[in-house]
């Protein structure tokens, strides 16, 4: 039976688990919400990793890691954009501009940090494309899955623990009043940055991590941080349908008699 | 004969069972199950599946039911259907057990997500010794200074007493309020 579904029933860490016990060969493609992956396995190890829409040539790996200054990636990408990754790697490696083994460090790097990138997508659908491998021209390499999987578990504990303190993302955020409670005083990320711009009664988590691109993991962990710093406080979203429930909660409208039926409550526990 | 209804939730082993029993007028009807879980037999040796149900006659005319939720998070799909319609809720905390602070929070904000009513924070057993003090539970609780959170022992009537008035308190006063 082909290996497909829904990240929501399999995670990316169980995924890795069995490609690992079944030393699979062929290529994971994951379709998150507004990306696509495509992780390459031989024989049960990684081999090769890339996210759609984004440059994961050798000559962009290597500038991302400081390898090549800007000036020399362009020049790649202008005159060189033709040769292959295996042809690119042998030129840097018999110029004497980097090791074999520089190269296949900062790849396994960018490789991983794609799987890391993976752990925080809980949407999605995946299947595996059996014997499916990474074009020839593209470097490959051998990595063992098992200290992947260790982080993903880890991950999954955090997931679970951060969807414990916030169960649910319609919920809106207000800054706290409490005196002492200062967010000048705070170092903030430019993500968290980003997130405290949004935070308004008026919007729900759910519609700032829409705002500012964070999937439900990343938004989760800013807001745990905010909350846990006691900068803000859950509250719920102003102008949300406050419809009554099906269940009326006073037996009566009338304002007056409302009143009085709590009255004749408060007398009454008072007695007991 | 008019119905009005308050609902009692916290964690496993909190105390809701008990704090009904403290004031309900009938014997609580209580769908209690001997515990599977090892580490949760540690704490008690039965737990409540579904729900209990207590009764406060007021009146001839009004009746007060009060509804504990189950403690055990696999039964938490009870929880809207208990939360329709509530007057108020009480949100039981055991004091000696700091494990249950955070799983606390959480179903506070679940029920204030289901219907925006008032709430009192109960922080039961505060009579043992290994009780937390109830300013540290507040920070830990991550609890605004207007949240009510209300010292308890759930087996001791007037101490129940104290936490159904502080809700009825907030009832009044928010009906109140919003006439202003």
């Amino acid at each position: 039976m082909a290996l497909s579904g829904n990240l929501r029933d399999f995670t990316i860490t169980q995924l890795l688990n069995l490609i690992n016990l079944a030393n699979k060969t062929g290529t994971l493609v994951v379709e998150g919400p507004s990306q696509t992956a495509k992780v390459a396995f031989r024989d049960g190890k990684l081999a090769y990793a890339q996210i759609d829409q984004e440059d994961s040539s050798l000559a962009s790996v290597l500038h991302k890691a400081k390898k090549l200054s800007s000036g020399q990636y362009k020049s790649i990408q202008q005159d060189a954009a033709h040769i292959s990754d295996k042809e690119l790697g042998l030129l840097l490696i018999n110029a004497g501009y980097l090791s074999k083994e520089d190269i296949l460090t900062n790849l396994q790097q960018h490789f991983t940090d794609i799987i890391q990138r993976l752990f925080t997508w809980v949407e999605g659908f995946f299947h595996f494309d059996n014997d499916s491998l990474p074009p020839d021209d593209r470097i490959s390499v051998r990595l063992d899955l098992e200290n992947l999987i260790i982080d993903g578990s880890r991950q999954m504990r955090e997931w679970e623990q951060l969807q414990d303190e916030i169960p649910s993302l319609d919920m809106a955020l207000k800054f706290t009043d409490r005196p002492g409670a200062n967010l000048r005083n705070v170092n903030l990320s430019v993500e968290e940055w980003r997130v405290v711009s949004y935070i308004n009664p008026r919007n729900t988590i759910r519609q700032i991590a829409r705002a500012t691109k964070r999937n439900d993991l990343e938004i989760r962990r800013i807001v745990y941080g905010l909350l846990q710093a006691g900068l803000v406080e859950t509250t719920r979203r102003e102008g949300a349908s406050t419809s009554a429930p099906t269940v009326r909660v006073f037996p009566t409208e009338d304002k007056e008699k409302q009143k009085s039926l709590v009255n004749r409550l408060i007398d009454r526990i008072r007695s007991l | 004969m008019q119905t009005v209804k308050m609902v009692v939730t916290g964690p496993f082993s909190a105390g809701k069972t008990e704090f009904i029993r403290s004031v309900s007028e009938i014997d609580v009807v209580s769908t209690e199950r001997k515990i599977s879980s090892a580490s949760e037999k540690s704490v008690k040796e039965a737990t409540t599946v579904a729900m209990d149900f207590g009764r406060i006659t007021v009146d001839e005319d009004l009746v007060l039911y009060l509804f504990g939720t189950p403690g055990q998070r696999r039964f938490d799909f009870m929880w809207e259907i208990l939360s329709e319609g509530m007057l108020g809720f009480i949100v039981m905390v055991d004091s000696t057990r700091p494990e249950t602070f955070r799983e606390a929070r959480s179903i506070l904000e679940t029920f204030h997500a289901y219907a925006p009513t008032p709430y009192v924070v109960s922080a039961n057993k505060q009579d043992m010794k290994e009780a937390w003090d109830i300013e540290d539970m507040r920070h830990v609780l991550r609890l605004d200074s207007k949240v009510k959170l209300v010292s308890c022992v759930a087996t001791d009537r007037d101490s129940v007493k104290a936490i159904l008035l502080e809700l009825l308190y907030s009832i009044l006063s928010e009906m109140e309020n919003g006439e202003k």
